[in-house]
């Protein structure tokens, strides 16, 4: 255990002489003091340089991100960053990510701010240690630093760059032992301040280029290992058993049920019950054979056909307004016309391609974990809640794993694996099924919108309202980070601690007499439900933009105007309308009002175009979506796709133009296919049946991806803010192309016949 | 009862003790064998990610009994190329850069490789057609046709 304070003093102690003084401690960091030991691991000091990077012997650098890389070239781009800043080969750079011993809590994967907030964190480190690098190469050569240069980790003299000093020959595995100011903050708003002054982006070599993902060969070549292939000696295999009725809990368990499976047992504690078996397949077997009896339950669900109903009568437990200004009510008196529409979205699935799957090897002393989950230090600490266990104690080791977009299932089969470790003393494999996954997981939750606008003689609109009504986002928190927020806790009887949490995304739309809110209904059950809420991948753009973006075209039909030119005309941030205009542009967009004029209504396939925008941090999107409608058959496809994309400075283009289509691929899914199905008692979407997603035939073949260089602006994200425009984009076209408004998602071709026949 | 069997997996011979002959592929690979290349993603066929190439024919093993395949060669996507003899559709793949997560690549790679193996310059429309059982929750559907194309153009 270290309780030093690192200080530049100790540091230069080892090495020769002192030369700048310990950087002033601002009111900032004053202000708070809590204590910068990780409660992960208490080694580990926020405040010091050493949490963030270190460099060996070999020049080597381990960059400590404290947060993970759900798939999207997070590694790659961080080390860019990194590597940046420091004056190092990206091939120097070794990423260690989300292990709780080794990083700090940096919020893990969060509202795609790997890049905007944790890269540049890391960035101020790297700076940092770089000029301590070369103030000490300074002192030891008697010049100034600034006579001095770096290139590939090396530092030279300007005047004569035979004299030459590699960093790991200065620094080469020992500690910096210099402060960093820390905000007080863990989780996503954790972030640092040094006094090392940052390149200019002029300057940048390795920004703004696109190396090669360093996870990809790894994967290809089926060498990397996922949490599923930890094998530990004497590890058990355990299969869930879930209820067939939501709320119902084990009464008996016949254990004779399974005794013809060879070392097949049964964990049951509280209302949590499990098989496990040494051989996988046994496990599965015992799943397959247990027979179990549960208690009666009766959730009472109304079914996912019935809940858009059930949230427009449901009482509302909180109405927030979160953006007004003049008077709705004086816009709408005054109004000539008023207009209204409502929009539905459906619940969703994270439906991830791999089941939960964790392992876990709980000890008297100590836990080690093996997750995928997007969060692993709040796993860490979800789990010592579980187990009763000191946070510094639970060793979770975060592995490459199945996509996380948001809080999927992976938390909630780390937390099982917790459990049942501890209950055999032996480590534990858990696998959730298929029919687990898609029943069980944090869902995405549904949400209607209300929308409505007053415009006057001219045309003006002079009123606007949207309020978005649906259940909470976080029915448990979005993140596993205390026993409550798991199914094995709710099950083991942790006290609930729902929120209301909601959100409608900033756009910089200026109407006079504007009013933007939502409001929250209770949740359909409370414990243990499948369809417990939290965030899915962008959890606050799809449900409402689809509702919002499609209204302003119902918006701009009223007024007879283009589109794109009622945007721009309402829009006040100037890259909002730079992603809008350049968006229509690279899409050909000819300005007219919407239905096409052209429009062949005895053809069986038509086709038309929609454009939709928003603003997620300081990322600008616009996105132009072209439909193709077979009114016979009711399918809707996206022919093409075109993105105008503003993320501020680029680190990565071909990444970020990948992560890009990739999202749009997937968004089109969530709009065209998907829809999670319940009845009364229990989710019926169990399979990919059931729980449809895109397959090929419908993917949009030309995905268009326009980047748009502003490399002054600090970078923000990327990695889900594309996709929120597909529903409404891609409902706005099919109104150009049939005169129909969709108002529910998703676009399936029973709806969207039923539509066209009315 | 328990029975032992011989796997041909990927150029070597493997015997195993087998309780339940109708215990799935994938069970054994995983299991018995160690081998991490198919991953387990749905168990009923739908998704992919289990798949390997039986006999050169990609098939999904989290549905297909052991018994069946004991005088079969099988080739998991280790198996399929390393880094020293990559398949060219490794190759491409790398080039274009098309996995995010990669827990379904065992499904599109063993899928792609069988289709260049029977149709060696595939169509787009051949390629899509080909890889339309298979799903990817990242969406690199795209990615993925591009990597076929481009590995037949240099086949």
């Amino acid at each position: 255990m270290s309780d030093h304070q690192p200080s530049r003093r100790a540091f230069l102690s080892a090495s020769g002489a002192l030369m700048i003084g310990l950087a002033s401690p601002d009111a900032w960091a004053q202000a708070a003091r809590p204590s910068p030991k990780s409660p992960n691991n208490p080694d580990l000091l926020a405040d010091s340089l050493d949490a963030y990077l270190a460099i060996d012997k070999n020049g080597k650098v381990d960059v400590f991100y404290g947060a993970i890389d759900g798939g999207q070239g997070l590694e790659t781009s961080i080390a860019q960053m990194v590597a940046e800043e420091l004056d190092v080969p990206l091939s120097a750079i070794r990423m260690v990510m989300g292990d709780t011993r080794r990083t700090l809590n940096m919020g893990g994967a969060s509202g795609a701010q790997g890049v905007s907030r944790r890269g540049t964190s890391l960035m101020k480190a790297a700076a940092q240690a770089r000029q301590i690098l070369v103030e000490e190469a300074a002192r030891k050569w008697r010049v100034q630093p600034g006579e001095l240069a770096v290139k590939d980790g090396v530092i030279f003299l300007r005047s004569n760059p035979s004299k030459r000093v590699a960093y790991g020959k200065i620094i080469g595995g020992k500690p910096f032992r210099e402060n960093v100011r820390w905000n007080g903050q863990w989780g996503n708003p954790h972030d640092i301040a040094t006094d090392a002054p940052l390149k200019s982006y002029k300057d940048y070599k390795l920004i703004g280029q696109s190396p090669r993902r360093i996870d990809l060969p790894k994967k290809v070549f089926g060498e990397q290992d996922f949490p599923g292939d930890v094998r530990l000696p004497g590890m058990l295999h355990a299969r869930m058993v879930r209820p067939p009725v939501a709320g119902a809990v084990p009464v008996s368990v016949d254990e004779a049920s399974i005794r013809h499976i060879k070392g097949a047992r049964i964990v049951h504690i509280k209302d949590l019950l499990a098989v496990v078996a040494p051989k996988e397949w046994d496990a599965v077997r015992a799943l397959r054979a247990v027979q179990v009896k549960w208690s009666q339950s009766d959730p009472a669900f109304p079914s996912h056909r019935e809940v858009h109903a059930h949230i427009r009568k449901a009482k509302v437990t909180q109405r927030t307004i979160e953006r007004e200004n003049g008077k709705l009510e004086d816009g709408l008196a005054k109004a000539a016309r008023v207009i209204s529409g409502e929009y539905e979205y459906p619940t969703h699935s994270h439906a991830s391609m791999g089941p939960g799957c964790a392992v876990a090897d709980v000890r008297v002393d100590g836990a080690t974990i093996y997750t995928s989950t997007q969060k692993p230090h709040y796993a860490a600490d979800g789990v010592a809640d579980l187990l009763n266990m000191p946070r510094d104690k639970v060793h979770v080791v975060w592995m490459f794993g199945t996509g996380s977009y948001g809080r999927n299932d992976q938390g909630d089969a780390t937390a099982d694996a917790a459990v049942l470790s501890k209950a055999l003393g032996a480590p534990v494999r858990v696998q959730w099924m298929r029919e687990e996954s898609l029943g069980w997981d944090p869902k995405g939750t549904a949400s209607v919108n209300f929308c409505k606008a007053g415009i006057d003689e001219t045309g003006e609109v002079i009123a606007y309202e949207l309020i978005s009504r649906g259940f909470s986002r976080e029915n448990v928190s979005t993140n596993e980070g205390r026993a409550s927020a798991t199914l094995a806790g709710q099950l083991l009887g942790a006290k609930l601690e729902p929120k209301n949490s909601f959100n409608i995304p900033f756009a910089s739309y200026t109407f006079a007499n504007n009013r933007v809110g939502w409001e929250t209904i209770a949740p359909l059950m409370d414990r243990a439900s499948p369809l417990r809420s939290t965030h899915l991948r962008d959890p606050y753009g799809p449900p409402i933009l689809f509702g919002s973006e499609c209204f302003m075209d119902e918006i701009a039909v009223a007024v007879a105007m283009d589109p794109v030119d009622f945007r721009l005309r309402y829009l006040t941030h100037p890259r909002d309308k730079d992603a809008v205009r350049i968006a229509a542009e690279k899409a050909g967009w000819t300005k007219r009002t919407s239905p096409r004029p052209d429009v062949d209504r005895t053809s069986d396939v038509v086709e038309g175009r929609g454009i939709a925008y928003r603003r997620h941090f300081d990322t600008f999107i616009a996105l132009v979506a072209e439909v193709r409608v077979n009114r016979r058959s009711g399918v809707v496809e996206a022919t093409r796709l075109v993105c105008a994309h503003d993320v501020g400075l680029i680190i990565n283009p071909e990444t970020l133009r990948h992560v890009i289509e990739r999202q749009l691929v997937y968004g089109t899914g969530r709009t065209t296919v998907e829809e999670l199905t319940w009845d009364r008692n229990m989710v019926t979407s169990l399979d990919w049946s059931s729980y449809p997603v895109l397959h090929m035939q419908h993917v949009p073949a030309r995905i268009d991806v326009h980047l748009i260089e502003r490399p002054e602006a600090a970078p923000s994200g990327a990695a889900e803010m594309a996709l929120g425009l597909v529903p409404a984009a891609m409902g706005n076209a099919v109104f150009d192309a049939t005169g129909v408004r969709l108002r529910k998602i998703p676009f399936t071709p029973d709806y969207v016949k039923s539509m066209l026949a009315i | 009862m328990a029975q032992k069997m011989t796997l041909q997996v990927n150029g070597r011979a493997h015997t195993i003790t087998v309780d339940d002959p109708d215990m799935p592929l994938l069970y054994a690979l995983r299991d018995d064998l160690g081998l991490n290349n198919p991953r387990f993603g749905c168990g009923l066929g739908q998704c992919g990610a289990c798949t390997v190439h039986v006999d050169g024919a990609p098939v999904r093993s989290c549905s297909l009994p052991v018994s069946a395949v004991a005088k079969a060669k099988i080739t998991t996507l280790n198996g399929l190329g390393d880094r020293k003899k990559p398949h060219p559709l490794q190759t491409a793949w790398i080039e274009e850069q098309v996995n995010q997560c990669g827990y379904c690549i065992n499904g599109w790679l063993m899928e792609g490789a069988a289709l260049l193996a029977r149709n060696p310059k595939p169509t787009e429309p051949e390629v899509r057609a080909a890889f339309n059982d298979l799903i990817c929750r990242c969406g690199t559907h795209n990615a993925a046709v591009r990597a076929v194309l481009r590995a037949s153009k240099q086949a």
